[in-house]
């Protein structure tokens, strides 16, 4: 029991994980797979999170009478990579959009075939 | 439910639908990171996932199409279909048996809290003196981190104008909205409550960045919402009525003034004898000198954020206005 308590959390990212993974290499359509990796990203900031709790601990903010805190570190890395994750995921649409103008589709089928490698 | 809206993600269709839950579901994730004392990792997750994300997603859709593609191959043979979810379960099942390696949940000997995060707990209130510990890792501790992550987004914001072209001082028709131009133009109810609305997002913007230090918030999350009040704007106003108030142009400078305003401090302290991202000599009073290089970096990092994020959304926006008609009624 108290292993799967103990590991539960890890399995919902396993499972978010795999969830993005399918959609990323499973889906022909170009926006379905920015979806499918941001879903990835998202089960990655939560295992940094997970990490970082810690039983009877308080959110990271010095207050007085408080002990135990969170693991701030995780929470900076994590902060962080949420705005990058963004940033990447808005240049990864410009390219789309682009890729729209260039070949008329979204969809990795046609662009093969209009590309000829398929 | 994250597994669940992750999944329903998976079998829909309808990429307007799809992205709607995508927003669901960062929100979730969003309450899910309060639940686990993370209230800054919260608000950002909160700010973008579910606000900045689906809308530049919703905008890269007015400019592509809705359905996604009812299978030209839907023969699509029993291998390119069993192959994907084979090696996914692979992977999967590879990784459960790998968990069962790791520390259980929210055990405090895990080897994460034992190496630098005790000190950074410990000695955070004498040496940089503000109580929210993230932040004092963020622009102090970590700061070069920080810097690169600043200019990573800075770089993401030009690809975006590099790719889409530099717009122009609402050159042509750029009277784009979102969705049905005429409907929310005409709609009473949006612009009073918006009109309501935006300035108490700006407010709320400011004090996120300002009392950063104390509360959770920060650069990244105040930039975010603060950019999140004029998408709203253009959204319901147009973009013209935008650049009047902010021009491209301007943007453009203000994106290299936020990088340049988190280097220039490091740069500052280097001059007065510190090291790189030193704050200590800023002033005669180490602790001071934190407080003041971290409130630098903190509005050099926000104006970055909320500039790029702005601008990105503007061409998304200026985009569509030069399609030719027939193509704007992607979305009905």
């Amino acid at each position: 029991m108290s292993v799967i308590l103990g590991l539960f959390n890890y399995w919902v990212v396993i499972a978010l994980m795999m969830t993005g993974f399918y959609v990323v290499i499973a889906s022909g359509n170009l926006i379905k797979k920015i979806i499918g990796l941001n879903i990835f990203q998202t089960s990655v900031f939560i295992l940094y999170i997970t990490i970082g709790k810690i039983k009877g601990g308080a959110a990271p903010i010095l207050t007085e009478g408080v002990e135990t805190y969170a693991n701030p570190l995780p929470h900076v890395l994590i902060l962080t990579a949420i705005v990058v994750g963004v940033a990447m995921t808005s240049l990864a649409l410009a390219l789309i959009v682009r890729i729209k103008e260039a070949y008329g589709s979204i969809e990795e089928h046609d662009i093969h075939r209009k590309d000829g490698t398929l | 439910m994250l597994v669940a809206t992750a999944l329903a993600s998976v079998f829909i269709r309808d990429l307007f639908a799809v992205i709607m839950l995508f927003g669901v579901y960062s929100l979730l994730s969003a309450g899910f990171f309060l639940n686990l004392d993370a209230p800054d990792v919260a608000l950002t997750e909160a700010a973008i996932g579910a606000g900045i994300a689906p809308i530049l997603m919703l905008g890269t859709l007015a400019l592509t199409r809705k359905k996604s593609e009812a299978e030209p191959c839907a023969k699509k043979s029993i291998r390119s279909k069993f192959l994907p979810l084979a090696v996914v379960t692979l992977t999967g099942a590879a990784l459960i048996y790998a968990t069962f390696d790791m520390p259980h949940f929210a055990d405090p000997q895990a080897s994460a809290h034992n190496h630098v995060a005790p000190r950074y707990i410990q000695d955070s209130a004498q040496e940089i003196g503000i109580p929210n510990i993230v932040t004092s890792i963020l622009a102090s501790y970590r700061g070069f981190d920080t810097l690169g992550e600043v200019f990573v987004i800075f770089t993401a914001g030009i690809g975006v104008l590099a790719l889409l072209g530099f717009l122009t001082d609402g050159s042509g028709r750029a009277y784009w909205q979102f969705a049905d131009t005429a409907s929310l133009h005409r709609h009473t109810v949006l612009h009073v409550i918006s009109k309501i609305l935006i300035p108490l997002i700006l407010l709320f913007a400011l004090y996120v960045q300002f009392h950063g230090e104390y509360s959770p918030g920060g650069g990244f999350q105040a930039g975010v919402i603060f950019a999140a009040a004029f998408i709203l704007y253009t959204m319901i106003y147009g973009l013209q009525a935008v650049y009047k108030v902010i021009s491209p142009k301007f943007l453009y400078w203000v994106m290299a003034i936020g990088v340049l305003l988190f280097a220039g401090t490091g740069v500052a302290s280097l001059f007065l004898g510190g090291n790189y991202l030193d704050y200590n000599v800023l002033v005669q009073d180490p602790v001071h000198g934190q407080h003041i290089g971290i409130i630098l970096v903190e509005l050099g990092v926000g104006i970055c954020v909320a500039a790029v994020m702005m601008s990105v959304f503007f061409n998304f926006a200026g985009r569509a206005s030069h399609l030719p008609d027939d193509k704007k009624e992607v979305r009905k």
